[in-house]
């Protein structure tokens, strides 16, 4: 219990002490520390595998320790690489404003931007955290509704008319959503009848006694409410714009961290419909979900004009590709466990990259870049090696995660899903083929070789390592942890 | 003596929730969601007035001065700030607008029928009413084109589920309730602080005119 407390505290008084802090160079050092910090910890919980408390509002369950901890690794890449990111942007800022004589002085709500950006960071992390780990659906809720509301100045950080469309859509889509899945919770609270405590533990106990009219019609808001969170099709409106124009960072954490985290909040209600015995109603609804997202993602990935709207269209793809594993069971669930990690770490690595081509050819349009790797070779090259984590080829582990969905739908018998699952993969990884290669290679326009900073190429060739050794290798406790989580959502050998 | 005050409650929202949808001034609109949250958070000591406690007078008066008070606080300033338009521009007239708030208080009760409560105790118009001011809501966010207009919308969809919640959840833990309390109060402060964004960026607020980004672009 103190070390959910821990994790959850760490980030949020560094996000709010960066708020106050005046000096640059020493909130960038707290936006790294602190994520070092939570990494630690999360290290901490692997060696001490602490048991959740029966009843407890907080825990690490296998489920929760491995969302951390990806959640965890991939935000410490994220903030190394945000403080190259943050210097390169005070440089332009400052240039910018030589050029402005009006001076902006109108104070209502308008500190430094980038104190705002690390703090809002930070809490994000904090918010983020707690949503995962927590095992009261109520609780659930409000540290949902947290991440929205840490995020949405993050999208706005420049302060663009278009950023501030997105920013806009954004907060009220998810809201409106996240407004949906209160409604859901207190219907399942009608089910339960008065006196039962909304954990997960408490609830599971009474599974038999749900009332499952309530719990149905529970289980569908809090799906959509949750769903809207995490881009599943057609709930994923906000998702395209938010995610191009977001800064480069914000987008990789949006699409490898929020997304999980909305994903947990369904994975909890899963957890607990299977629990009362309602897992087959709770399945059919994730397979259509995860099918729509695939189709729909694969409609707009194909001639996809904005190199960042394609990344976000593949995170729809890819949050299908989850809610469609959970949805097949046995095998898949494992798979669809694996694959979120697979798909945060190649996003971050591909959202990473992007900020880099988008610093170099100062555009987003997919016609203005040519020759990626002749101008900016690092980033280039990552360019590639993201295309081929993404679309699920050997070694990554998305390929591993991927395989194990496809064979447990065969093995399933169930023709359709699978037939469905293979074609539309081959859609996306043709449509994504066709415009990475066309960006990497060919003659650049103006073929000049960019420098490039070492932060801007690390982290994301780290994040890269990391998804080809996770797709050939793992480690007997990650194996361990996997099947424990995989056991407690209807999931099978 | 109670239930009339109930049912007094409930008539004071289903008039609270034709006037939003007839609206024509952004200013009484703001007013109107206010008087109703400040109402509605009364509702839980109408509902159970023997077996109050300390934890349900916190958050009943929590309810009442962010809802009645903050709230309309928060949205006139930022009106102020925005220094535009005052006027209503709705997508759907308002008499059909109207028409719109008896329908959905006939499908409140429609689908009040079919989701029985497990603890029949309260106003039988309670959920009838909580589920009309939702879609009373729901609709304002679609159907009206200022961005504050959308967060008065919102906050009529907030209501509602507050009042849904407050039918069952009799004994959450003060700490969630709190929480959404919490969490609802950020909301509007950061919608807040985007309209007068989005005004000063556009010298409007109309949402119409928020379409950059989408992806088939002739």
């Amino acid at each position: 219990m103190t070390l959910c407390l821990l994790f959850v505290v760490v980030p949020a008084v560094a996000g709010l002490l960066a708020f106050v802090l005046r000096s640059a160079p020493a909130r960038r050092a707290l936006l790294v520390l602190a994520a070092l910090a939570h990494t630690g910890l999360t290290v901490w919980a692997w060696v001490t595998r602490p048991a959740v408390a029966p009843d407890a509002w907080l825990g690490l369950d296998a489920t929760a320790l491995w969302f951390l901890t990806i959640t965890s690794v991939l935000f410490l890449a994220a903030s190394v690489y945000a403080i190259g990111y943050l210097r390169r942007d005070a440089v332009t800022r400052a240039n910018e404003d030589e050029d402005e004589d009006e001076p902006d002085d109108e104070s209502f709500f308008q500190p430094v931007p980038e104190a705002i950006f690390c703090g809002c960071l930070l809490l994000f992390l904090a918010a983020m955290t707690l949503t995962i780990m927590s095992r009261h659906f109520g609780l659930l809720w409000v540290a949902m509704e947290a991440t929205t509301l840490a995020s949405a100045p993050l999208i706005y950080f420049h302060r663009t008319p278009r950023s501030l469309e997105a920013t806009w859509k954004y907060l009220l889509i998810c809201s409106v959503g996240i407004a949906l899945a209160l409604l859901g919770t207190f219907f399942l609270a009608a089910s339960a009848g008065a006196g039962t405590d909304l954990t997960l533990d408490a609830l599971t106990r009474h599974a038999a006694r749900l009332d499952p009219r309530w719990l149905k019609a529970a289980l569908l808001l809090l799906l959509v409410g949750y769903g809207t969170k995490m881009g599943l099709a057609p709930l994923h409106a906000w998702l395209p714009d938010a995610h191009s124009e977001a800064p480069s960072v914000v987008s990789a954490l949006l699409s490898g961290t929020l997304l999980n985290a909305a994903w947990v909040g369904v994975l909890r209600l899963h957890q607990l419909c299977v629990a009362a015995g309602l897992g087959a109603f709770s399945r059919d609804l994730l397979v259509l979900f995860g099918l729509t997202s695939l189709a729909v993602a694969a409609m707009f990935i194909i001639g996809q004009r904005d190199y960042k709207r394609l990344l976000a269209y593949s995170s729809v793809e890819h949050m299908g590709l989850l809610a469609l594993g959970m949805g097949l069971g046995g095998a898949a669930v494992t798979g669809s466990l694996l694959h979120a990690a697979g798909h945060s770490l190649a996003k971050g690595l591909l959202f990473l990259t992007a900020g880099n081509l988008l610093a170099a050819f100062r555009s987003k349009k997919v016609a203005d870049v040519r020759g990626a790797l002749t101008v900016t070779p690092a980033s280039g090259a990552l360019w590639l090696v993201g295309l081929f984590a993404i679309t699920g080829a050997p070694p990554f582990v998305t390929f591993v995660s991927e395989l194990m969905i496809a064979r447990t739908a065969f093995a399933g018998g169930r023709w359709v899903v699978a037939a469905l699952y293979l074609v539309l993969l081959a859609v996306v990884f043709i449509g994504m083929a066709a415009i990475f290669l066309r960006m990497a290679l060919g003659a650049p326009s103006k073929d000049r070789r960019k420098p490039e900073a070492r932060l801007a190429w690390w982290p994301p060739l780290v994040l890269a390592v990391l998804a080809a050794a996770l797709g050939l290798c793992w480690p007997a406790p990650l194996a361990g942890l996997l099947r424990e989580a995989a056991a407690t959502l209807g999931g099978g050998p | 003596m109670m239930e009339a005050l109930v049912h007094l409650l409930m008539v004071f929202l289903i008039l609270a929730n034709l006037r939003l949808l007839g609206g024509t001034r952004l200013n009484v609109c703001i007013v109107t969601v206010a008087a109703q949250g400040a109402a509605l958070g009364l509702l839980p000591i109408m509902l159970h007035p023997f077996s109050m406690t300390l934890h349900a007078l916190i958050v009943a008066a929590a309810a009442v001065v962010l809802k009645g008070w903050l709230f309309p606080r928060l949205l006139k300033r930022a009106l102020r700030d925005a220094g535009v338009e005052r006027e209503v521009a709705p997508y759907v007239g308002f008499t059909p607008s109207m028409l719109f708030g008896v329908l959905a208080l006939g499908l409140g009760a429609l689908l009040a029928r079919k989701l029985p409560l497990p603890a029949p105790d309260s106003s039988p118009l309670l959920v009838p009413v909580a589920l009309a001011t939702m879609l009373t809501g729901l609709f304002l966010i679609v159907a009206r084109r200022q961005a504050l207009m959308q967060v008065v919308g919102y906050l009529a969809l907030e209501n509602g589920i507050f009042a849904f919640g407050a039918v069952v959840m009799k004994e959450a833990p003060l700490l969630v309730e709190m929480g959404i309390l919490l969490d609802i109060f950020v909301a509007v402060f950061v919608m807040g602080i985007m309209v007068f964004h989005i005004s000063r960026e556009f010298d409007h607020t109309d949402t119409e005119r928020l379409s950059e980004l989408k992806d088939w672009t002739p």
